[in-house]
């Protein structure tokens, strides 16, 4: 092979494999695409959006092995053998998530572009506080949690709202899961 | 919509395959969370035909506080480091400068080694292709011409980074490796030392050359660091100031040493010492002459946005702030510790 072809051969697709949605995938793609362009164009998930590409609008966020990231900075080469959620993995069995339905309920989207990415966002979130010791709703916090993700209709404040809302529900449920494992509740 | 252009990653299974790889010059650029070379290579201001990624590497992992000096992994991500009790507890002016950096997104992809390795900013060259083209390039950007400074022979691109102040405060080194006659070597430098003033190419590492740890010395009894950043949002934006001071108390009160570090200033951030003021007590008076010793010595540049001259203004501020955290914390507006 000349050094022509072996650089060719290199920058062929490339077959991935990797958990999406906890489901194993395997995906064929060139070495220079990003791991947005792989979701959105060869597995036609369209959930994620394609914000600015360069890492400042938080529109792509995904997780990758629970983590919130953004999807347009992350080439898709390096998600080998890892796990991404994306936001078509959110809601369970068709109904939707938690953040999903307090999302609805409160307005908390408008045009709707970057609610995927902050879902996302937020749903890391959740699932923290859900291993916390003594978990709080606190505004501010989540104002940091989301503070990589741009909107530019609601002013965030319905945002907010909407993940305290989610997140009392988990604090909640959490308590109630702690509660009955402390106690048999009287069950025979 | 921003696309790479085509290129060939190779995932580095061991440091010296790395090495070998990056030794065949700026074609081959290592990439860790690529938080900031993906976005440079997508607006075509870096040019890459290789990315060798290290973030696999066993020599860039982890935090190890267990001696003297804590040795900590070029790899380790940005989040991580903000959250490591080690780091908590022994510098939490570093935990809260990287836990400052960017996004949650991108402190979550993004590594200390990155931070460090973060390419200069300005204006002009932080735009599209066509933008700058439009403009005719600059020193940095096949052209000719500083629009920063007409005339200028350097490029004064400004270093972002939030991690450099605080670091250089700390008196930390860079561990650099590379392959020599077949064997992995390694070397030492401050972090004070490991920028250039051209915005060319401002880091210090040759090709070839890796950076694989950031080493910091413990404190001693006394001494204490703080680091202030002020930029427009709460969160993405890259500091338009960026400050660290470090001060060393004896057990009455009195200076015994300080240091500020200015960041964001052009390529290489400025290392200033408090030794003038040694065996005095810091109070306002004297927190007031330091500031303005600072604001004497520093110049922001018209490079990045907002204007320098208030730049210049608030970091003088931003001193004087840092220092009341030693004497009225209660006072200090803002975050920073």
């Amino acid at each position: 092979m000349t050094a022509a072809e072996n650089r060719s051969a290199a920058r062929a697709a490339q077959l991935l494999h990797f958990q999406l949605n906890g489901e194993a995938v395997a995906v064929a793609a060139p070495p220079h695409w990003t791991l947005l362009e792989v979701l959105r164009y060869q597995l036609n998930l369209t959930g994620t959006k394609q914000g600015c590409d360069k890492g400042d609008c938080g529109a792509c966020t995904v997780r990758l092995d629970g983590a919130p990231v953004l999807s347009c900075m992350t080439l898709a080469a390096l998600v080998q053998g890892r796990a991404v959620e994306t936001v078509e993995g959110l809601g369970v069995g068709g109904e939707p998530h938690p953040l999903q339905r307090a999302f609805a309920e409160l307005g908390a989207a408008q045009c709707g572009f970057c609610t995927p990415g902050m879902l996302m966002s937020a749903a890391a979130y959740l699932d923290d506080l859900a291993t916390r010791e003594a978990p709080a709703v606190d505004t501010g916090e989540i104002s940091a949690v989301l503070g990589g993700n741009l909107c530019r209709c609601t002013g965030y404040t319905k945002i907010v709202q909407a993940v305290a809302v989610a997140a009392g529900e988990v604090i909640e449920r959490t308590q109630l899961l702690a509660e009955m494992s402390n106690d048999d509740g009287g069950m025979p | 919509m921003l696309r790479l252009p085509e290129l060939e990653v190779i995932i580095a299974t061991s440091l010296t395959e790395a090495l070998t790889r990056l030794a065949a010059g700026p074609a081959a650029r290592p990439i860790l969370g690529g938080t900031d070379l993906v976005a440079n290579l997508k607006t075509g201001h870096t040019k890459a035909q290789t990315l060798v990624a290290i973030g696999q590497l066993p020599e860039l992992q982890g935090v190890d506080a267990s001696g003297d000096v804590v040795r900590i992994g070029a790899a380790v991500h940005q989040a991580e480091l903000a959250r490591d009790p080690d780091i908590l507890e022994l510098f939490p002016a570093l935990a809260y400068a990287v836990g400052r950096i960017a996004s949650p997104q991108i402190r979550n992809a993004g590594t200390l080694g990155g931070n460090l390795c973060l390419d200069t900013r300005c204006r002009f060259i932080n735009q599209s292709d066509l933008w700058r083209e439009a403009l005719g390039g600059c020193l940095k950007s096949h052209g000719k011409e500083c629009h920063v400074i007409p005339g200028g022979g350097g490029c004064v691109a400004a270093l972002s980074a939030d991690s450099v102040p605080i670091l250089m405060v700390l008196g930390a080194e860079a561990e650099i490796a590379r392959v020599q006659d077949g064997a992995l070597v390694t070397r030492r430098t401050p972090i004070a030392d490991l920028y250039d003033s051209d915005g060319r190419r401002h880091v210090r590492i040759a090709d070839g050359e890796l950076l694989v740890a950031v080493h910091v010395p413990k404190l001693p009894h006394g001494a204490r660091a703080v680091y202030r950043k002020w930029a427009v949002r709460q969160s993405i934006d890259f500091p338009l100031v960026s400050v660290a001071v470090r001060l060393d108390l004896d057990d009455a009160g009195k200076l015994k040493q300080g240091k500020v570090a200015i960041g964001v200033l052009g390529p290489r951030p400025r290392l200033l010492a408090l030794d003038r003021w040694a065996g005095r007590t810091l109070d306002e008076d004297l927190a007031k002459q330091v500031a303005q010793y600072v604001f004497d010595r520093s110049h922001p540049l018209p490079n990045v946005l907002y204007d320098h001259e208030y730049r210049r203004e608030r970091l003088r501020v931003e001193v004087l702030r840092a220092l009341r955290t030693w004497y009225a914390p209660a006072a200090v507006g803002g975050a920073g510790r």
